[in-house]
């Protein structure tokens, strides 16, 4: 299975002399987290199908600083983002993907200042345009008629206002799309944002990831649609608090797509 | 005998506005102690969200109970001002109504005067009860404990007496204009206070005269009252609100803003001609390095000062906020609250000092706000989002958050070493970075 994963990177494009059409971002997440690994893998396999000549940094990937920015350490931040926006323009990057919103919020809107200007996009948005450009194609399969809900990456969302290529990706599949009482604008965060993920939570009555879950199980959903490494780790963690994790499904849409292509 | 009303209206008109000029000055006195920020672009989107945000109260109907109560109160307050325009004349003239030549004009505005008159009073008393029958939630955190609480009740008290003054008036002036009371020629149309005339049937001339110019003066003082009452409360917003939603962020709200202090040293960092041993040439003023974040009102920008004086604490960002929904102290509305009000002591310590600074030994990080409300922010921006005047509380969460670790190296722990990894191999985890494209065999 794992041999027909076509994953080429920069350097071996440069060596070729060719220019990919795009740079996957994988992240740190998308690299080293064993969950999250599934989620790069479904999407690289979605993007082999559609014969998208793609390339990753691989070893000269390294963290976009999102973390640390957020924990208020701008100058390990810029340290990282100066380190990356070489890389990229040595290679001459142009256009990006990711399948993680911290990722993909910090290189577009935190990036341009410091020197790299790309044009980038979440993975659900690529998908998309794969679909809308009928270079993928998507049956409902084991999906059809499945209830799904998906929660909004806060760094996706509110943040960059990007609330209907999930979406639509799940109506593609000709599954039941519920919505939460708080969606879109006003959804919930996972709980892992802001570098909660690297924490323990301070003091309170609830851990944000029980909330958050408690909100998704009122949709009584078969699964749980994310698009976000971190907002998956974090409602899955809800799910196996609330002991479901036997019916209902934490999932990528990468992930959705690829298995309804049983890929 | 007429001159002495016009003198002492004149004199109260004058005292009025002079003390509430005098607090605005020192209003922006206030704000510019915040660091310089230059927003002067996309002037025309700032325009137009002016006009959405603030005059067309887009963000207030998100929430349409409340919204729609608003909007009663807001067109309400608007609307009616036109009449205070008229006191003013009238009151300055020794005229009566000087406006009713406007004939029928004049009774369709009287009547809708009257008629938002009573629609405030509705929404002024829905109001009331909200907070203090219904008590929902977000007016009972412990940051509306004591006077926050209070102001919010002083200004639904002062709504209440202000438009029944106004009707009282009209009432009154009705029945007089039926008597045909000299001075009192019929004009305006009077919806609401006709309901009133029950009680002023039978009341003679004088006696209704009386009635009618007290509560003429008292509505014209209590509105002056009001006006000077804003600088002191939470009710700034009728005003602010316009500035602060012309002067709010237009990038997507996921983009933080770079810190050019440490821009600078990165890129000195990675300059390889750059000698860091380098002593400043003989004579040059030696910099003083920018402290990094913020750790006072001083360090915010005049934006963030902004912003804290025009929130008024409908505390819409803390109910829509992960950390404080799930019992964490962090509230992003004590965030404004509390720059507001350090900002305010500061203010005042400069008052008391010839306008110096004298070291009081306080400061916004500590005195105010703890370590523990910063560090529990997710960053989620449901806070900026759930704001109805465009005020940004994560913006001073994450430069005090800077504060704390470029500073003070006080991070938590874990985040510490969360960052170590990312300086020592480039991912948050400790994995090596040679082993970021292993996930494609495995």
């Amino acid at each position: 299975m794992s041999e027909l994963l076509k994953v080429p990177t920069m350097a071996e494009f440069m060596a070729a002399g060719k220019q990919p059409e795009v740079l996957f971002w994988v992240g740190c997440a998308g690299s080293f987290d064993d969950r999250a690994k599934k989620i790069t893998k479904a999407f690289v396999k979605l993007l082999n199908k559609a014969n998208v000549e793609f390339a990753v940094l691989g070893t000269e990937e390294s963290c976009t600083g999102d973390p640390a920015k957020r924990s208020g350490n701008e100058f390990l931040f810029q340290m990282q983002a100066v380190t990356n926006i070489e890389v990229m323009n040595a290679y001459e990057v142009k256009k990006i993907v990711t399948a993680c919103p911290h990722c993909f919020n910090t290189i577009k809107n935190e990036y341009p200042e410091l020197g790299g200007n790309y044009e980038v996009m979440h993975h659900t948005q690529f998908l998309k345009s794969l679909l809308s450009d009928g270079r993928l194609t998507i049956e409902g399969g084991q999906y059809k008629g499945k209830r799904i809900t998906f929660h909004d990456p806060c760094y996706l969302g509110r943040a960059n206002d990007v609330y209907e290529a999930p979406r639509d990706l799940i109506r593609k599949l000709d599954a039941e799309l519920v919505e939460m009482k708080s969606c879109k604008s006003r959804g919930l965060c996972c709980g892992a944002g802001g570098a909660q993920m690297f924490k323990e939570p301070e003091k309170g009555s609830k851990d944000v990831n029980i909330e958050r879950t408690e909100q998704a199980l009122e949709t009584k959903p078969q699964i749980i649609a994310a698009g976000c490494p971190f907002c998956n780790t974090m409602m899955t963690d809800g799910i196996k608090n609330k002991e479901k994790e036997n019916d209902i499904e934490v999932m990528d849409i990468a992930e959705l797509i690829a298995n309804a292509e049983d890929l | 005998m007429e001159y002495l009303p016009r003198l002492l209206f004149a004199i109260a008109l004058i005292i009025g506005i002079g003390y509430f000029a005098r607090n605005v000055r020192k209003l922006i006195r206030n704000i510019k102690l915040g660091r310089d920020v230059e927003i002067s672009d996309n002037k025309s989107q700032r325009w137009k969200n002016m006009t959405m945000i603030a005059l067309g109260q887009s963000k207030m109907v998100k929430r349409p109970i409340a919204g729609i109560l608003h909007i009663i109160v807001y067109v309400g307050f608007v609307v009616i001002n036109i009449e205070v325009l008229e006191i003013i004349i009238d009151g300055l003239t020794g005229e009566h109504r000087i406006f009713s030549s406007a004939g029928e004009i004049y009774d369709i505005l009287i009547g809708t005067f009257e008629l938002l008159a009573f629609g405030v009073l509705v929404a002024v008393i829905i109001f009331w009860l909200r907070r203090n029958i219904i008590k929902l939630k977000r007016f009972l955190s412990s940051e509306m404990k004591g006077w926050p609480k209070s102001d919010g009740n002083i200004i639904l008290y002062f709504e209440v007496v202000l438009m029944c003054l106004f009707l009282t008036m009209n009432g009154a002036d009705l029945q007089l204009q039926l008597n045909g009371a000299e001075g009192y020629s019929t004009a305006g149309s009077f919806p609401i206070s006709q309901w009133l005339l029950p009680i002023f049937d039978g009341l003679s001339n004088s006696t209704l005269i009386i009635i009618e110019r007290a509560a003429w003066w008292m509505h014209i003082l209590g509105i002056l009252t009001f006006l000077n009452y804003l600088y002191f409360s939470k009710h700034l917003h009728i005003l602010l609100a316009f500035p602060n939603t012309y002067y709010g962020k237009l990038t997507p709200k996921g983009q933080f803003e770079n810190n050019e202090a440490v821009t600078k040293e990165v890129k000195m960092m990675m300059d390889p001609n750059v000698d860091p041993f380098a002593a400043p040439p003989e004579g040059a003023e030696v910099a003083v390095p920018a402290k990094f974040g913020a750790s006072d009102v001083q360090d915010l920008s005049w934006h963030n000062l902004l912003n804290a004086y025009t929130c008024t604490e409908c505390g819409r960002c803390t109910s829509e906020c992960p950390a404080n929904q799930t019992g964490k102290q962090l509230s992003p509305r004590k965030i404004m609250m509390d720059t507001r009000d350090r900002l305010e002591e500061v203010g005042k310590n400069i008052d008391a000092n010839k306008g110096e600074f004298k070291d009081d030994g306080k400061q916004l990080l500590g005195d105010y706000i703890t370590n523990e409300e910063l560090w529990a922010c997710t960053s989620c921006n449901a806070c900026v989002e759930a704001c109805p005047v465009s005020i940004d509380p994560l913006n001073i969460i994450m430069q005090m958050r800077q504060y704390l670790v470029m500073e003070q190296s006080a991070a938590p722990m874990e985040l510490n070493n969360m960052m170590t990894n990312i300086e020592n191999n480039g991912a948050p985890w400790p994995y090596n970075q040679m082993d970021r494209l292993n996930w494609k065999n495995e």
